[in-house]
């Protein structure tokens, strides 16, 4: 190696830690996420707005809206999750960030992991919060309650980790959006069975532990297996 | 030392060049010139290391490089033909991004430095949405100066840039040679460096 070429070197130390690349990208989307509010906010409207829908479907009866309120309550977080993934690589895509973010020396699977964070901290995180509300409105006891919020926040990370993997796969196809429901809709299916069966469990007397052990398990299977799924396929979608 | 041997890209089926061989030394730069639709681009993206070739190898310092290898993400600074900035973000902010992101500490005076080196003092504060191309390539420049990357990888970098653009540009070019970086630049425009420096590879002819 040439001396010019050394010299080059200590000049500047690269910093190319995991914990860097995640913090790196948790700051910016948050930072983001806060410089487009209004964003935000169509978000948790359009789940409040799709809570509020299905009572006025059927019929205010209090049996019925404490039945229906679990499992409405999971749907509307679910398609919330889902209206916002669509953007989450998409937009780096477009501007070129997702280039240069594949090309710093930080590991992309940290990168990858830190928006998915940013994701559910400006998406799932909000929705668990509005539950207490929500729950309210369609009546459910506070035991009911306290075991939706327990299921929402083991469930609404898996649903930005699945998303995470499906919104990388159609990153740069024509019509991804669509095609994104229909990848990601039937992943979210078994979340949506133990989130909502944790609260029925709990009416039937048998104990939340099972539903809420499952989607605990499956929370840690895609904090392992989703952001290695999810960098690479933005490697192949940049190729 | 940047090398390539027997290199072909393709894009689609349609092969846009094969068994190009060349070296780049370390001070030296690679004008990469051709008509469109000749490869520039998807040359130039094998070298940053985002598109793995259709056949044939790159070498940087000696070592084979496969895309997104640890070896040359530590090295490479690419400045393709989207620049990366987020419309919500002040100029400043951007660049601070930009290099962060290439895990360069940077404090506020370098940005602001940074930032009158390419002469956007004046709106460093501004959203990157209000900005012109031309003053958003100037930002892309400032992030070249930042890193400091032993290799740089341009694409068209002269592309919406004012004269006093090509300037800086050209001088941040020289400056890079001069410290013993290497630079592969795919450009219609002649860069005004030291012509000893520069080696020119013509596509498509």
């Amino acid at each position: 190696m040439s001396a010019e070429l050394t010299a080059l070197q200590p000049a500047v130390p690269v910093h190319d830690g995991a914990w860097r690349g995640l913090a790196w990208a948790v700051a910016r989307d948050l930072r983001l996420a806060l410089r487009s509010r209004a964003e935000l906010g169509v978000q948790l409207l359009f789940y409040l707005i799709v809570v509020a829908l299905f009572p006025l479907a059927t019929s205010p009866e209090r049996n019925l809206l404490v039945t229906m309120g679990p499992p409405v309550l999971w749907v509307a977080a679910l398609l919330a999750s889902l209206l916002s993934l669509q953007r989450l690589f998409a937009a780096d895509h477009a501007d070129g960030t997702l280039e240069q973010i594949a090309l710093s020396p930080a590991p992309l699977e940290a990168v990858v992991s830190g928006k998915i964070l940013a994701h559910w901290l400006t998406t799932g995180l909000p929705v668990v919060a509005l539950v207490p509300l929500t729950g309210i409105a369609y009546q459910l006891d506070a035991e009911s309650l306290l075991v939706l919020v327990a299921g929402l926040l083991l469930g609404t990370p898996i649903l930005s980790l699945l998303g995470a993997v499906g919104a990388a796969l159609t990153l740069g196809l024509r019509g991804g959006g669509s095609l994104l429901a229909l990848l990601v809709l039937p992943l979210y299916v078994p979340v949506l069975i133990f989130g909502a069966g944790a609260v029925d469990a709990t009416r039937a007397g048998l104990g939340a532990g099972a539903n809420l052990s499952l989607l605990g398990a499956g929370l840690a299977l895609a904090i392992v297996g989703a952001p290695f799924a999810a960098a690479a396929a933005v490697r192949i979608a940049l190729d | 030392m940047l090398e390539a041997r027997d290199l072909a890209g393709h894009r689609g089926h349609a092969r846009l060049f094969s068994g190009l061989s060349f070296a780049v030394p370390a001070g030296q730069a690679l004008v990469v010139s051709g008509p469109n639709g000749t490869g520039k681009t998807t040359l130039l993206r094998m070298l940053a290391g985002l598109t793995a070739p259709a056949s044939g190898e790159i070498r940087w310092r000696g070592e084979r490089v496969r895309p997104f290898a640890a070896a040359l993400r530590q090295s490479v600074a690419y400045a393709g033909h989207a620049i990366a900035l987020k419309d919500d973000l002040t100029a400043e902010e951007n660049l601070v991004s930009l290099v962060s992101l290439a895990g360069i500490a940077v404090s506020p005076s370098e940005a602001r430095e940074a930032m009158s080196a390419v002469a956007l003092s004046r709106q460093s504060r501004l959203p990157a949405r209000v900005l012109s191309a031309g003053q958003r390539r100037r930002i892309g420049l400032a992030r070249l100066r930042l890193v400091k990357r032993p290799l740089w990888v341009l694409d068209e970098p002269a592309t919406a840039l004012d004269s006093a653009g090509v300037e800086t540009l050209v001088a941040l070019v020289r400056e890079q040679l001069a410290r013993g970086g290497t630079v592969v630049a795919a450009t219609h425009q002649p860069l005004d460096v030291d012509p000893a420096r520069v080696t020119r590879l013509s596509l498509g002819g």
